[in-house]
């Protein structure tokens, strides 16, 4: 593997600290991320949650590098991984971070490979680009990720074309290709969002077993509340651009310490249970060249008061070892 | 039962796979639906579950009438509407809406919103008179939840939640006894989800409206329906009531749809039951004989490939069940 200087083994293996990307658009500023923070070690699964324009897929990006930039700016905070600041690096080192190191699929399989080129070829081309491999060994090592993903005749399919593959085939080969230079995270951007459930299952399954087997990183991002609950072993809830509550998966669940994460949680229906209330969130969530003062979420909120209303916006109090909160009633949230 | 509102016997819809430019000739066909019977009663909400190319989009035009069956009949009210012509269909057609998956493409973008809702004023006239009809669009935003005085706005000025509403009330603007949604909350984020679910029961409950709910999310589908159908490949593979589908599914099918779907309760992880079905749905071109979900059963031996199973009661179903092996497992609730 090519040598990154300025890596410190014992420092966390991703960290994002107070990041900030904002649109600047003809209609004004869109803040997408307002001071994002998160980290992420080794073997664990971390679901950043949230509905759409919170600010879950731009935080990828920005930590990917694979930001459209313009009209997309990081105006803030830093990305460390192993203690090496990403923004900070120049473009050529920073490739070597991407699909080395730090690798990412995507929703939507058949847009994110391309339709002239077999399967195996675009597998193979990340080793002959990154590892400098010849067309007969790349190709070699193509079958095989097939394979390990349990694409059922590798040998054959590595010459077929994406549209021959189901959707559940596809994001497997996007998930070979991610992992094809072994890297020590993988984020997944609403991996199974497009995919039926029983498929949906097949693929959570062969991640986790690939997690496991390398004991990588893994970032999900999600709006499926049922898949967190199955998967995650922490939980950064994403509300307006900030990250509004983290906790263990088992604290979120039990115990929600932010309204926002209260009242998803009593919205959504359960395939176990009839006839409960689904409690609805008022309102809209806020446009984000236009975001409320204070507290983001206050305009929907059932437990705001005054200070809720005024800026600054409530700081992450600490709720418990490894557990915060930007409300500033947290407690009356937990003790409901 | 005089309270049957809707009832369809073994509704077929085959579209033809043609091949040849000038002289077209048959050489197959998808069977898209192949032999469905439901009932809907008054008041009532249907489920209809299933994976994607299992026809249940397919089931809900044949239901409106945007496509025509191949065989069987659709009885509304004692009238089947596949035989129905003219003006007698034109009127038959008020009694069944529809509600679309996507708000964002289901609603012409050059239509006002008072336009698109008193459309279908336009086409049954004998509905509302045409001075009434302002008044009927702003009270049928009104009862969806809209500002009436946002009459003159178009599409793109709404979010997806309040679209779907505008959806809601073209569908009910003339009075409809059965509205067909089709996936109407998929298209929506979890928060607003519950507001449009909430909405379409109100309505229920004020007009006395059935239901036919069509949805691959089956925690939705348990949510609002009374009875369930679970779809394979265009036939129905196990009918019930919600209890019986979700409690005590007896088909393997549904169990493996059900055992799939998470619950958002960190607490059951490892405690469920999980079956991993192997590979993926066949053609609806070329299904397999027999029972249509052999390939990738568990279960299957070889009376499944020589025998059709029928949907009915079985010794170990009491609940229509189409598997020659029914039998009920809990796969919901962990253990």
């Amino acid at each position: 593997m090519d040598v990154l200087p300025g890596v410190d083994p014992r420092a966390p293996l991703l960290e994002v600290t107070d990041l900030h990307v904002e649109f600047r658009t003809q209609y004004g500023v869109a803040k997408a991320v307002n001071g994002a923070n998160f980290w992420l070690s080794p073997g664990e699964t971390l679901a950043i949650l949230g509905e759409s324009g919170c600010g879950k897929s731009v935080t990828a990006q920005a930590i990917m590098g694979i930001l459209d930039s313009p009209p997309g700016f990081i105006t803030k905070g830093e990305v460390r991984y192993r203690g090496i600041d990403l923004l900070t690096l120049p473009e050529e080192q920073r490739r070597k971070v991407r699909a080395n190191r730090i690798a990412m699929i995507f929703q939507d399989a058949l847009s994110a490979l391309n339709p002239v080129y077999t399967v195996g070829f675009q597998l193979a081309e990340v080793f002959r680009i990154h590892r400098g491999m010849s067309r007969g060994d790349a190709k070699k090592k193509a079958v095989e990720l097939l394979d390990q993903v349990k694409i059922p005749a590798a040998k054959a399919r590595v010459s077929d074309y994406p549209h021959q593959f189901s959707g559940g085939m596809r994001q497997r080969v996007m998930i070979a290709m991610a992992l094809a230079l072994d890297p020590e995270v993988l984020i997944a951007d609403e991996p199974t969002t497009a995919l039926d459930v029983t498929v949906q299952a097949q693929i959570m399954g062969l991640l986790a077993e690939l997690q496991q087997q390398r004991n990588m990183g893994l970032i999900l991002i999600t709006h499926d509340m049922g898949v967190v609950a199955d998967v995650a072993d922490r939980i950064s809830v994403m509300y307006a651009g900030k990250v509004v509550e983290e906790a263990a998966v088992y604290d979120i669940y039990s115990r929600p310490a932010h309204p926002y994460t209260r009242a998803l949680l009593e919205s959504i229906p359960r395939l176990d249970m009839k006839g409960q209330q689904l409690n609805v969130i008022r309102g809209l969530p806020p446009a984000l060249t236009d975001v409320p003062r204070g507290c983001a979420f206050n305009p929907r909120c059932r437990y705001a008061k005054d200070p809720c209303r005024q800026d600054p916006a409530p700081p992450a109090y600490a709720v418990a070892p490894h557990r915060t909160a930007r409300c500033h009633f947290f407690r009356e949230v937990l003790g409901d | 039962m005089t309270d049957v509102v809707l009832e369809t016997k073994s509704l077929v819809k085959h579209f033809p796979i043609n091949q040849g430019i000038v002289f077209k000739t048959k050489v197959g066909a998808v069977q898209a639906v192949d032999g469905v019977d439901l009932q809907l009663r008054r008041g009532e909400t249907l489920g209809v579950v299933g994976e994607s190319g299992c026809g249940k989009s397919t089931l809900a035009k044949l239901l409106v009438g945007l496509e025509k069956p191949t065989s069987g009949s659709i009885m509304v009210r004692g009238q089947d509407m596949v035989r129905l012509k003219g003006n007698e269909l034109r009127r038959a057609r008020r009694n069944i809406q529809m509600v679309l998956q996507d708000p964002y493409t289901s609603l012409n973008p050059r239509m006002t919103v008072g336009d698109i809702i008193g459309e279908p004023f336009e086409i049954h006239p004998e509905v509302v008179p045409r001075k009434g009809r302002e008044r009927a669009v702003q009270d049928l935003l009104d009862t969806v939840g809209l500002n009436p005085d946002h009459i003159n706005r178009y599409p793109h000025q709404f979010s997806g939640g309040q679209r779907q509403r505008i959806g809601i009330a073209r569908a009910l603007a003339l009075k409809p006894e059965i509205i067909v949604c089709d996936e109407p909350v998929s298209a929506l984020d979890v928060s607003i989800q519950a507001q449009v679910i909430n909405l379409l029961e109100r309505l229920q409950d004020e007009f006395g409206l059935s239901y036919i709910f069509i949805a691959h999310d089956l925690s939705v589908v348990r949510h609002i329906s009374d009875r369930v159908a679970v779809m394979y490949l265009g036939r129905i593979v196990e009918q019930g009531y919600d209890t019986e589908i979700y409690d005590q599914p007896t088909h393997p099918y549904t169990q493996a749809l059900l055992s799939a779907v998470p619950v958002p309760d960190p607490r059951l992880r490892g405690h469920r039951d999980q079956i991993v079905l192997e590979g993926d749905v066949p053609s609806p071109a070329n299904p397999p004989s027999g029972c249509r979900f052999r390939t990738r059963c568990w279960k299957a031996q070889s009376v499944c490939a020589e025998k059709d199973p029928v949907l009915q009661l079985r010794e170990r179903s009491p609940h229509p069940s189409a598997c020659h092996f029914a039998e009920i497992r809990d796969v919901v609730h962990g253990h």
